[in-house]
């Protein structure tokens, strides 16, 4: 499968990344509506960490060997067939936030609602993730996995 | 006309008293359409852009602001714009603005006005004032795409005749040449002056394309040794990075006498930007001043650059292409000279334009002579002298686009370097601060966190393409008039008409006027 890679030596920190999940996640899709209207009812799936000037945006990994998979009780946490992406039923998800407690990578964020665990669904029906494709310096690349 | 001011930073601007102080630009944020994402605050070196949490609104101090576009470029909204800024003073042609300001950070600092980049101020730039000729029914023209092209280019000395033996194999020997598949290199750029990042772009783009780029005085980094094949380095004043594997591991070898920016002036890396792989390149101790004295100290006389020619002629095995570089200045065409006469394989010659990292804005804007005289009266003096076969011309300072170089060549140069219009490939918007170290683009610049700004790869490929449009662009005009390989155009000035000049100059650059 396409996996999102992280080359961290050239994250330039500027969170354009999260900036357009945010509107990719939103119910308008147009950037000045969506923050207007939603900016505290998103919560964008990937995340730029920073330490001084080093940083890097992180999003689910997508694991192979999903933990989170196996942690959802309700089985809100599902593999999509077809793209391998790991993604969350909503209606069943019961905001346990086991999937938070597993995750190696800490990119499963709490919903801003409490509830709804929050995480990177691979911009589904896009063929290129809007982080990747926002990324001004490529240090999100959309790579097939070795 | 851009001011050329040199105080920026905050602790800078401190140094005026608030009621001097004068803001280059406006920054100008439509809030209708700002969506408070901190993007154009996280990317501002200069701290120009911040964001008032309490309130959710962003500010921008605009006296700050250096004219770089990074904000623009990179709000998503589009909700940045920044503008010059439209305060007057009483009109007033003599005392322009500029001028009324550096005296009062003069007045106030005491210090030498600096500034980066080449020289912006409105002289006259003759490459506009040449027009270019094209076959009409009575001479075919070319097209390029259906017919060879030839662009190939070789820099060195050249036989004045062939010999052959009875078997018709070539007898002469041929002296070492460069091989170029498009007339253009990148200029001396020494890592120092720009980024890691940036130079391993310029050599990658370099090996990609088949040209050169060139170490300036930084040294060759190992990473880039890898791209050696394609290198040119250089031996300046300081001698940073100089031994016997930096002269054997370049296709060539340039002594680097002066720079069209700052003629006559030396170079000074401030020992901050020494970090442990420029003091490892440059093989210089950490946090040291690299200090490029103005002259050679030894070379005082066309005997003394002779004696260095040769002396690393001799350290080469005689296996490479030795150079010297030289500014535009007054009686360059007897400069040349003397440098093919000592013995150079190659002469570059750069014009008053040509960029730097840093240099006195006086020196920048006022000394040296426009190289489209400098490459005609070079060309036209080497002829004259016979000796026009034992050196190549390269020309440098200031080459925009594909038109310049084909002019260039035509005027008698070989092949062009071009710097800052690489440096615009990678990003550069001419905001004239490489000096203060705070290129917001990554590029001239040390600090960890900027030169992340600029990815390699992206550099790379954006070099390349710029290197691959001039060479469809030179065979488009080729084609238009008639010639099928570079070799024929170059010191064709008949295919020149100059507008908009003076007998003198016309007579100088050796071209007729328009409709002669």
């Amino acid at each position: 499968m396409k996996r999102i890679m992280i080359h961290e030596q050239y994250c330039v920190g500027c969170g354009l990344c999260e900036v357009h999940c945010l509107v990719q996640h939103s119910r308008s899709k147009k950037i000045i509506k969506a923050y207007r209207e939603q900016r505290d009812e998103i919560v964008p799936a990937v995340q730029v960490e920073r330490l001084g000037y080093e940083s890097f945006a992180l999003q689910c990994r997508h694991c192979d060997d999903a933990l989170c998979i196996e942690a959802c009780m309700t089985g809100a946490l599902y593999r999509d067939p077809e793209t391998g992406a790991v993604l969350c039923d909503t209606d069943r998800c019961v905001g346990c936030w086991m999937c938070i407690m597993v995750c190696d990578a800490g990119a499963i964020r709490p919903g801003p609602d409490g509830k709804i665990a929050s995480k990177c669904d691979l911009c589904s029906g896009e063929e290129v993730p809007v982080c990747v494709e926002n990324c001004p310096n490529e240090a999100l690349v959309l790579e097939d996995e070795e | 006309m851009l001011n050329t001011d040199n105080i920026r930073s905050r602790q800078e601007r401190s140094a005026l008293p608030k009621w001097l102080v004068q803001s280059d630009f406006v920054v100008d944020r439509d809030e209708s359409r700002c969506i408070q994402c901190e993007v154009c605050a996280r990317q501002c070196a200069n701290e120009v852009h911040e964001l008032d949490a309490d309130i959710m609104e962003m500010f921008s101090e605009s006296e700050l602001c250096v004219g770089c576009h990074r904000c623009v470029s990179l709000c998503p909204t589009n909700a940045v714009s920044v503008r010059e800024v439209e305060l007057d003073f009483r009109p007033n042609s003599n005392w322009t603005a500029p001028m009324i300001r550096n005296v009062y950070k003069q007045a106030e600092h005491g210090g030498v006005l600096l500034t980066g980049m080449g020289n912006p101020e409105e002289l006259p730039v003759y490459w506009d004032r040449m027009l270019l000729n094209a076959s009409q029914v009575t001479n075919p023209s070319i097209d390029p795409l259906r017919e060879p092209m030839e662009l190939l280019t070789h820099l060195g000395e050249k036989p004045q005749a062939l010999e052959f033996d009875e078997n018709g194999a070539l007898k002469t020997q041929i002296a070492p040449q460069l091989e170029l598949h498009v007339p253009v290199m990148f200029s001396a750029m020494s890592y120092g002056s720009i980024s890691y990042h940036a130079s391993i772009a310029l050599a990658q783009a370099a090996h990609e394309v088949g040209t050169y780029a060139n170490t300036g005085e930084g040294g060759l980094h190992e990473d880039i040794a890898e791209y050696a094949d394609n290198m040119i380095v250089q031996v300046a004043s300081g001698r940073f990075g100089v031994d016997a594997d930096y002269l054997n591991a370049a296709a060539a070898v340039e002594i680097k006498i002066g720079q069209g920016a700052k003629p006559g002036i030396g170079g000074h890396l401030p020992g901050e930007k020494v970090d442990a792989e420029i003091s490892a390149t440059r093989m210089i101790p950490q946090g040291t001043d690299a200090l490029s004295p103005a002259p050679h100290h030894d070379i005082y006389s066309i005997e003394d650059l002779r004696q260095l020619i040769f002396a690393i002629k001799e350290a080469t095995r005689y296996r490479k292409p030795v150079g010297v570089k030289i500014a535009a200045v007054h009686h360059v065409a007897a400069i040349a000279s003397g440098a093919v006469r000592a013995g150079a394989d190659f002469v570059a010659i750069d014009g008053y334009r040509g960029g730097t990292g840093a240099a006195p804005t006086m020196i920048r804007d006022n000394v040296g002579i426009p190289i489209e005289f400098a490459t005609a009266a070079v060309d036209a003096r080497l002829r004259e002298e016979g000796i026009r076969h034992e050196a190549s011309l390269i020309v440098a300072g200031s080459f925009r686009c594909a038109a310049d170089v084909v002019k260039a060549i035509a005027l008698g140069a070989d092949a062009c370097y071009i710097g800052t219009a690489a440096l615009v490939a990678m990003g550069c918007h001419l905001c004239q601060k490489c000096y203060t170290g705070k290129c917001n683009w990554g590029i001239a610049t040390q600090d960890p966190a900027l030169t992340r700004r600029l990815n390699p790869n992206i550099a790379t490929r954006r070099l390349v393409n710029v290197l691959e449009s001039w060479s469809h662009e030179i065979q488009e005009i080729m084609g238009g008039m008639g010639i099928n390989a570079i070799e024929s155009l170059r010191g064709n000035r008949d295919h020149i008409r100059g507008v908009n000049m003076s007998d003198r100059e016309l007579a100088i650059l050796g071209i007729s006027a328009a409709g002669e």
